[in-house]
């Protein structure tokens, strides 16, 4: 299965991001295919989320381009929102809207921006819902929700807009130990149906679950770039080695 | 208490409550417009706009709404402007009160995270649609408590209108007590007048508080 006969859909060729005088990511390139499921793994800090934030467009750049599917992304352009419908995204903090009910939070966009038939989308919103068992939810809103209940209702509010792909951005991080895995279970079941997603996440036992390609990113480059198997199994690089071991405990 | 003299009061006292309420109506909703203009230029940082807001603000919110109805009714007219009592008095409480709603609305806009913004984007959402249907929605909730504070606050100043010789609830119950010299029915009845008012939109501000409660989300 070569990658390079999949259609191409987000392009980040040769970027740089500064914060002020910080670089954070410096002549920074990767492809995403059609398809695949692509992790970002590295420690805090390294610029993975920022990758993310910056396919979206909610990140301006200093140099380089980002292209999905050849267009050009960028959130100052027009045409940003019609990308953004296609690229999903999932944040760390769920980011429900707590004014709105599930259900009116998972309609909101398809109905306002997708002008979309408002009972066709309740419709589907239902179906979304109870596909990631939480139905009888529709009705609460996010404040009455344990964090695993927000972050499956978000991932159902950016699948509602038939995105082609998504972006989740350690969509785990804070949660309770007990609900990471009614959330990664969600993911793992998209990964199966083949969507295209892009992930970062400190999950490993995830990473390595559901990655086609795991890159391995250290101070904005990428160190070391592989399928889960070569990465997790037989890493290459001193850095990944090291990083890899600080999620292994041993009694001394 | 001369309950006979009260009931003969009444209907001046009734006159006065609705040229009150008549006034202070009008001046709150210009304030409330006013306010949601100003907050809106400041939050966004609207250059030049949001350095004039800034100024109005600060002027309006530091001198009584006294003396800012003496400069509109006494000293525009001088430089040839002139304006009616009534329309000063509305017009100096929307002032007044634009002020303060602009503070109050601001801090409810910059209350909302950022990254909810962010997440609307990443819907596809447009800038518009984002403050219409997210931004906006929350920053109103979270200004309720204040925003009615400032509604009761704004028709009690309403009280300094008899200073432009509006003939409002004070007015009136000065007048009444300078002719007659019933100070105790007057002053009563003043106070339950303003009572009448008051507690009304109280009760009604207590309702729309918890009506948006839910949007005061604690995660």
């Amino acid at each position: 299965m070569s990658e390079n006969k999949k259609e191409e859909i987000i392009k980040v060729n040769h970027i740089t991001k500064r914060y002020d005088d910080n670089s954070v990511l410096e002549d920074f390139s990767l492809s995403v295919y059609e398809g695949e499921v692509v992790v970002i793994v590295g420690p805090s800090g390294c610029g993975k989320s920022t990758i993310l934030r910056i396919m979206n467009g909610l990140e301006p750049i200093q140099k380089g381009e980002v292209t999905y599917r050849g267009e050009k992304v960028d959130g100052k352009l027009g045409s940003i929102t019609r990308i953004r419908e296609k690229v999903g995204m999932v944040f760390q903090s769920y980011e429900l809207f707590p004014h709105k009910t599930i259900l009116q939070n998972v309609m909101l966009a398809p109905v306002l921006v997708q002008k979309r038939d408002k009972k066709e989308v309740k419709e589907e919103a239902l179906q979304l819902l109870a596909r990631v068992g939480l139905a009888e939810k529709k009705d609460s809103y996010p404040r009455q929700l344990s964090g695993g209940q927000k972050q499956r209702v978000a991932i159902v509010r950016a699948l509602c807009m038939h995105p082609e792909v998504l972006l989740f951005d350690e969509v785990t991080a804070a949660l309770d130990p007990e609900m990471v895995r009614e959330v990664l279970e969600v993911i793992l079941s998209l990964a199966k149906e083949g969507k295209t997603m892009v992930i970062v996440t400190h999950e490993m036992a995830f990473a390595e679950a559901i990655a086609d390609r795991v890159i391995f990113l250290d101070a904005g480059q990428i160190e070391e770039e592989g399928t889960a198997e070569e990465f997790f199994r037989h890493p290459k690089s001193e850095r990944a080695k090291q990083f890899l071991n600080s999620f292994t405990y041993e009694k001394k | 208490m001369n309950w006979e003299v009260i009931g003969s009061y009444l209907p001046l006292y009734w006159k006065a409550m609705l040229l009150t309420l008549r006034i202070g109506w009008i001046g709150i909703v210009f304030a409330i417009l006013l306010g949601v203009l100003c907050a809106i230029v400041r939050f966004y940082k609207i250059p030049v706009l949001s350095q004039l807001a800034g100024v109005y603000i600060e002027v309006f919110r530091n001198t009584p709404l006294l003396v800012q109805l003496f400069f509109l009714y006494f000293a525009l007219p001088k430089i040839g402007i002139p304006i009616r009592a009534d329309f000063c008095g509305a017009l100096g409480l929307a002032l007044l009160g634009g002020a303060y709603m602009a503070e109050t609305f601001r801090s409810g806009l910059e209350s909302v995270a950022g990254i909810q913004t962010e997440s609307a984007l990443s819907l596809g959402m447009n800038k518009s649609q984002v403050v219409t249907h997210i931004i906006f929605p929350q920053a109103f909730a979270r200004s309720v408590p204040s925003f009615v504070a400032n509604i009761i606050f704004l028709l009690k100043e309403t009280s300094v209108f008899s200073a432009i010789s509006l003939m409002d609830l004070m007015f009136t119950a000065k007048d009444l007590i300078g002719l007659y010299y019933k100070t105790t029915e007057c002053l009563t009845l003043l106070v339950v007048f303003y009572a009448l008012i008051l507690i009304p939109v109280s009760v009604l501000g207590d309702r729309l508080e918890r009506r948006v409660r839910h949007a005061e989300f604690g995660d």
